[in-house]
């Protein structure tokens, strides 16, 4: 089809003006700032200052605890987050009486923004799991929060309530593609339920485990809403994950070199994973 | 058939476990903001021995939930934050759905190399996380006189742009092109082949492109955060921060406020559930 320059531009440059305002243009520009003794604004040129901002930011305790953190936190995150989606896709596919009501119950979380869920489960740990660990005695439940080790649970249990439900959505469609005669050929065969799963139902969803992955592993390595609802890095700065981190040496310290060469380093972090990891989902799938 | 009635009854008392599990923090969210300041401390699990509706009468107002500071008549609605947040996700989902379906379209039919290009620099943005631009476009935000809800809804069309000329992409490339061609032919402009053939033949993309939209913009805390100064101009997320920050001390108060922020998305998704799920369903498929 052939249509003039004129039309072509006139459909496709609002988006692109968009796109480069918000996206383009801050990007370039920020990782110019990186290199630079830059103070927020863009009414000066700042003074140029080679890798000064970089060896700050790798020299930085709190950054490099930042990392850590956010590391262990995205493992145990994807784990859980995906064992507890799948099995909760296992038991609304078993046709029970309640499976609609039950994907609704456990979709809902979903919906609640970081920030709003953060500060209810705050409560939660806080108020509640406090007055059950002095009702029944159970020192469990006492001081939720107040260190780092239950500061870090308390981040994946909230984010669990939150993207289980997600993932169990992506897992349903999968299950609910693998054919019927397959199960019933295992079954005739003498297959017990948990051969076929193991064996069969497995398999067949591992394209869906690979997106639910992605997934969990892109919204914990990037979280930040939950984490300053909830613990808000603390106590001290233990439980910071990386985008807190650098939203708070911008904002709280006003080192905003320093803060934008962390914001890079997040960026090459973040898009190394996702390269590697769409290059495994393609390979699989040729193979498939 | 005995063992498998077992089964079966050992899964609905597991369902029925891991329901009230998760419906635990709700029920825990709405017994709490109707105590009392006192009685939360000393009875945080039971149901509430008198009901109050003060903690919602003082947190609506903390939050200029229906009503700005000010003013409290009907004027002042147009000032609280519930109006703020819809009508800035409202606007950017409207915009996004027009802005982002024309350009898709032409990038699919105009088979060049600055469409590939486009296309491709859209997609690999996606790599990029928010935090690696914020700094700088706050800067120029505020240089381009950004900072209100106009240029937030501009963001949002920014940042919304890959996901969404994604969807779409995919979508209008399994369109067929004649009936496209034969209206050209009859003496169609591409403006009106767009809008009369296109536009509505994308009907389920765009409930997918809206529903995906709608939760990320209603919820979002940074952008808002890092762009509205203005407290007449705050949505629902960021009162909510300023308000907790002031009263967490105050529980009472603050269930109440954050219960009257999760209900309108509770009732939005008994209305949309059906195309939240089929649009997470299409977009993880791609």
């Amino acid at each position: 089809m052939k249509y003039s320059k004129k039309w072509y531009w006139l459909f496709v440059s609002p988006v692109l003006l968009a796109f480069a305002i918000t996206v383009i243009i801050p990007l370039i520009s920020g990782i110019c700032y990186s290199f630079t003794e830059w103070n927020g604004r863009m009414d000066i040129i700042p003074d140029f200052s080679g890798l000064k901002n970089y060896m700050l930011a790798i020299k930085d305790p709190g950054f490099r605890n930042a990392f850590w953190f956010t590391t262990t936190y995205t493992v145990a995150s994807i784990i859980l987050v995906n064992a507890i989606g799948f099995s909760l896709a296992l038991l609304v596919t078993r046709k029970l009486k309640f499976s609609n009501a039950m994907r609704t119950i456990f979709f809902m979380p979903n919906l609640i923004g970081g920030l709003i869920l953060g500060f209810i489960w705050q409560f939660i740990f806080i108020g509640v799991f406090e007055a059950i660990g002095d009702n029944y005695n159970l020192p469990f439940f006492q001081g939720w929060l107040s260190n780092e080790s239950t500061g870090f649970w308390g981040l994946v249990i909230i984010l669990i309530w939150q993207m289980a439900g997600y993932m169990m959505i992506i897992y349903i469609a999968a299950l609910q593609n693998i054919p019927k005669e397959l199960i019933e050929a295992a079954q005739i065969d003498g297959a017990s339920a948990w051969r076929r799963t193991l064996h069969i139902t497995i398999p067949m969803v591992m394209p869906a485990v690979t997106i639910s992955v992605f997934l969990t592993l892109a919204n914990s390595f990037k979280l930040f809403d939950q984490n300053l609802a909830l613990t808000n890095g603390g106590p001290g700065n233990s439980t910071e994950m990386l985008a807190l981190n650098i939203y708070k040496t911008a904002f709280t310290f006003s080192k905003f070199g320093e803060a934008q060469a962390k914001a890079v380093i997040f960026f090459i972090i973040v898009a190394i994973i996702t390269l590697v990891q769409v290059f495994f989902a393609k390979r699989r799938e040729v193979e498939m | 058939m005995k063992k498998k009635n077992l089964t079966k009854i050992i899964f609905y008392i597991v369902g029925a476990l891991v329901s009230l599990i998760y419906l635990s923090p709700f029920y825990i969210l709405f017994v709490n903001s109707f105590k009392t300041k006192r009685e939360i401390l000393e009875n945080t699990l039971g149901l509430p021995t008198i009901w109050t509706f003060d903690n919602f009468k003082i947190a609506s107002e903390k939050l200029s939930f229906f009503c700005d500071d000010q003013t409290l008549s009907i004027i002042g609605a147009f000032g609280s934050s519930l109006f703020n947040s819809l009508v800035v996700t409202i606007a950017s989902v409207i915009i996004i759905i027009i802005f982002t379906s024309m350009a898709a379209w032409m990038l699919v039919r105009i088979k060049s190399k600055i469409s590939t290009f486009i296309f491709f620099m859209l997609i690999a943005a996606m790599l990029i996380p928010f935090q690696a631009v914020m700094l700088p476009l706050v800067a120029i935000a505020g240089k381009l006189d950004l900072q209100n809800r106009g240029g937030l809804v501009f963001m949002y069309l920014g940042f919304s742009s890959s996901l969404s000329v994604f969807l779409y992409h995919g979508f209008i490339k399994g369109l067929p092109i004649s009936i496209e061609e034969a209206a050209i032919v009859d003496g169609c402009s591409p403006w009106q082949v767009f809008w009369k053939i296109v536009f509505p033949t994308l009907k389920p993309i765009h409930i997918t492109v809206a529903a995906l939209n709608v939760i990320a913009i209603w919820n979002d805390f940074l952008l808002p955060q890092l762009m509205i100064n203005e407290k007449g101009l705050q949505t629902i997320p960021l009162k909510m921060f300023f308000f907790f920050g002031g009263y967490s001390k105050q529980w009472h108060l603050a269930m109440a406020g954050l219960l009257l922020a999760i209900i309108p998305v509770i009732i939005f998704y008994f209305f949309a559930q059906k195309h939240i799920v089929e649009g997470i369903t299409q977009g993880s498929n791609k």
